[in-house]
C-alpha cells in the first residue's frame, strides 16, 4: 500500500477516536481537556527532533527545526504542568 | 548527508505506537473527574516515551545534534514550566491561547525545515502528497499561530488588540481569496517542488489570514475561537506528520483535531448560533449599549434596588441557593468570596449549587476551574439540563456577572438577536438577584428583560466586593 494511504487510514480512524473518547469528557474537565490536549499536540516535538539532525548548525533547515523544538517544548511541557495544577484542584466534597 | 538506519526506524514506529496507546488511555480516563489527574500523568508518560526515543534515535548516543536539541529543549522547559507554574487561574484562557499558538508555529517550522532539507539534496524525490500537506501545514500553522496571538491580546486585555470585534466591508471576501490563494500556491508547489518562494508567500498570507479571522471576532464568543484553534494546532500537527510520514504525529494530532473540533461543536450549540456566524457575524461589533449608570437607562421601566442586607434575609430564608457565576466573577477575581459565600450558607443548613453556563467565561469550563480554585466541590457544579429543572424549587438565583445567558428573551422574543439561545431559567426562582456593576446591557448588546421582573432585585457594584458585603451580612444575622 502507498505510504500515504496508509497514513490516511491511520488518520481518518483516529479522528473516530478521537470523537467517541472527547465526548465522554464531562464539561466541568472543558478546560483541563483543552490545555491536556495542547500539550498532546506538541508531539510535533518529535517531528522537530528529527529535522534537527545534522553535523552542523549552518543550515537554515536546522535552525527552522531547532526553533521548533523550543516552541513544542513550551507546548508540551507548559500543557502538563498546567493541566495538572487545574486538575488537582477539583476535589470532592 | 547522513542517513540513520532502517531497521531502527521500526523500533521507532513501534515505540510511537506505544505512545499514541498512553494518550490515547490518557483521554480516556479524562472522563471522569476522579481518573483525570491519573490520565493526564499516563498521557505525559506517552510523550516522555516518545521525546527520549526520538532524542535517541536523532543522536545515535552521539554528540551529534545533541547540543541544540538538548539546548532548545532545556529552554522550552524552563519557558513552558515558568508559564504554567506563575499563570493564575483567571489568566487561564491566555495561557490556552498562547500555548495553541506555539504549537502551530512549531508544526508550521517543522514542515518548512523538511521541504528545504528535502530540497537540499542533490537529487531530491519530491512527493505529490508531501507537498500538499507541506502547504497546509503551513497554512494552518500559520492562521494557528497569529490566530491564537490575537486571541492572546484580546483575553489579556492588550490595547493593541481590541475585545470588541474589528470588521470591514468585503472582510468575507478578503478571507475566502486568501484562503483560495494558499491553496493555490499549494497547487503551484505540488507542480514545481522547487519553487520555495511559494512556501513563504503560504508563511505570509497564512499568518494575515490568522489575524484577520480573530479580529472580527468578539470577546464573549471567545470559547469557541479557543476551542476551533485547539482543534488546528491538532490538524497542523497531523498535517506536519503527513509531511513527515510519521505516524506518531498523525494519529496525535487527529485526536488533538477532533477535541477542538467537539468542543467548538457544543460551544456552538450553546449560543444558538452556527460557527459561521461565530465566525463572520460580528456578534457586539456595536458594543453594548452606553451605561446609564444604577438604576437608570433609556427605558421607563425601573429595576429595584437591593442592599446586601436585604438580600441575606433571603437567603437566609431560602431552602436552596443557586448561584449563577459569569464572566464578570473572573473579571472581579470573585471566586473566592463567591466559595465563602457558599461555605457560609451551607453551614446554616441552606443548599447551595451553582449553574454553569457552557458559555459562561471565555474558554469552555472556565467557570469551573475558577470554582475549583476556589474550593468548591465539583458536585455542586451543575450543567445547564441538570440545573434548569432546579430552578423553580430555589428561593434565590444568585446572578454574579453573567447576563445574555440570564435573558428570558431568548425564550419567546423572536426578534431578538439572541433568540433561541439554551438559557439558565433563573427567572423561576422565587427570587432572583442579580450583582452587577451597571446596567449595561450584555455582550449581545440586548437589554436583559430579567432586571425589569417583579422577583429580580439588583445589587449594584463590583462582584467580589458585593459577594463579600454578602457574607458579611449573613454572618451578621
Amino acid at each position: 500500500m502507498d505510504p500515504f494511504i496508509t497514513s490516511l487510514v491511520v488518520f481518518v480512524l483516529a479522528i473516530f477516536i478521537g470523537f467517541e473518547l472527547i465526548t465522554k469528557v464531562p464539561s466541568t474537565l472543558h478546560t483541563p481537556l483543552m490545555s491536556g490536549s495542547n500539550a498532546i499536540s506538541g508531539i510535533t516535538i518529535v517531528g522537530a527532533m528529527l529535522c534537527s539532525y545534522s553535523e552542523s548548525l549552518g543550515s537554515l533547515a536546522v535552525i527552522l527545526a531547532v526553533a521548533a523544538v523550543v516552541f513544542a517544548t513550551i507546548n508540551v511541557v507548559g500543557g502538563y504542568v498546567v493541566t495538572n495544577r487545574m486538575l488537582q484542584m477539583f476535589r470532592k466534597k | 548527508m547522513l542517513t540513520l538506519a532502517l531497521s531502527k526506524a521500526d523500533y521507532l514506529n513501534l515505540a510511537y505506537l506505544g505512545a499514541a496507546v498512553l494518550f490515547i488511555f490518557g483521554l480516556k480516563l479524562l472522563s471522569s473527574v476522579k481518573t483525570a489527574p491519573k490520565g493526564n500523568m499516563v498521557s505525559a508518560l506517552g510523550m516522555l516515551v516518545a521525546c527520549v526515543v526520538t532524542l535517541f534515535y536523532v543522536t545515535g548516543a552521539t554528540a551529534i545534534s545533541l547540543a541544540w536539541i538538548g539546548g532548545a529543549m532545556a529552554l522550552g522547559a524552563v519557558i513552558g514550566l515558568t508559564l504554567a507554574l506563575k499563570v493564575q487561574m483567571t489568566g487561564m484562557p491566555q495561557m490556552v491561547a498562547l500555548l495553541n499558538g506555539f504549537g502551530g508555529i512549531a508544526s508550521l517550522l517543522v514542515a518548512i525545515a523538511d521541504y528545504l532539507r528535502t530540497g537540499a539534496f542533490d537529487e531530491p524525490i519530491w512527493r505529490w502528497d508531501g507537498l500538499a500537506a507541506t502547504g497546509l501545514a503551513v497554512l494552518i500553522g500559520g492562521v494557528t499561530f497569529t490566530g491564537s496571538l490575537v486571541a492572546f491580546g484580546k483575553l489579556q486585555g492588550l490595547k493593541i488588540t481590541p475585545g470588541r470585534p474589528i470588521q470591514f466591508p468585503g472582510q468575507k471576501a478578503v478571507i475566502a481569496l486568501m484562503i483560495l490563494g494558499c491553496l493555490a500556491l499549494t497547487g503551484v508547489l505540488i507542480a514545481e517542488p522547487e519553487s520555495a518562494w511559494a512556501v513563504w508567500a503560504i508563511v505570509g498570507v497564512s499568518m494575515l489570514l490568522g489575524i484577520l479571522l480573530v479580529v472580527g471576532i468578539g470577546g464573549a464568543d471567545m470559547p469557541v475561537v479557543i476551542s476551533l484553534l485547539n482543534s488546528y494546532s491538532g490538524i497542523a500537527a497531523s498535517m506536519a506528520g503527513f509531511v513527515l510520514g510519521n505516524q506518531a504525529l498523525i494519529i496525535t494530532g487527529a485526536l488533538v483535531g477532533a477535541s477542538g473540533i467537539i468542543l467548538t461543536q457544543i460551544m456552538c450549540k450553546a449560543m444558538n448560533r452556527s460557527l459561521l456566524n461565530v465566525l463572520f457575524g460580528g456578534v457586539g461589533a456595536t458594543g453594548g449599549s452606553p451605561s446609564a449608570g444604577p438604576g437608570g437607562g433609556q427605558t421607563q421601566q425601573r429595576v429595584r434596588d437591593m442592599t446586601a442586607e436585604d438580600v441575606a434575609i433571603q437567603l437566609e430564608a431560602a431552602g436552596l441557593v443557586i448561584i449563577v457565576p459569569g464572566y464578570g466573577m473572573a473579571v472581579a477575581q470573585a471566586q473566592h468570596a463567591v466559595a465563602e459565600l457558599g461555605e457560609l450558607l451551607e453551614s446554616r443548613g441552606i443548599a447551595v449549587r451553582y449553574a454553569i453556563h457552557p458559555v459562561a467565561g471565555r474558554m469552555p469550563g472556565h467557570m469551573n476551574v475558577l470554582l475549583a480554585e476556589a474550593n468548591v466541590p465539583y458536585e455542586a457544579l451543575l450543567d445547564l439540563e441538570q440545573v434548569n429543572p432546579e430552578f423553580e424549587q430555589a428561593g434565590v438565583a444568585l446572578v454574579i456577572g453573567a447576563n445574555d445567558v440570564t435573558n428570558p428573551a431568548a425564550r419567546h422574543d423572536t426578534g431578538s438577536p439572541i433568540y433561541g439561545m439554551p438559557i439558565l431559567d433563573v427567572d423561576k426562582a422565587r427570587s432572583v438577584v442579580v450583582i452587577k456593576r451597571s446596567m449595561r446591557s450584555g455582550f449581545a448588546g440586548v437589554e436583559n428583560e430579567l432586571y425589569f421582573m417583579p422577583n429580580c432585585g439588583m445589587l449594584f457594584g463590583d462582584a467580589k466586593a458585593m459577594t463579600q458585603a454578602l457574607v458579611n451580612a449573613v454572618e451578621d444575622m
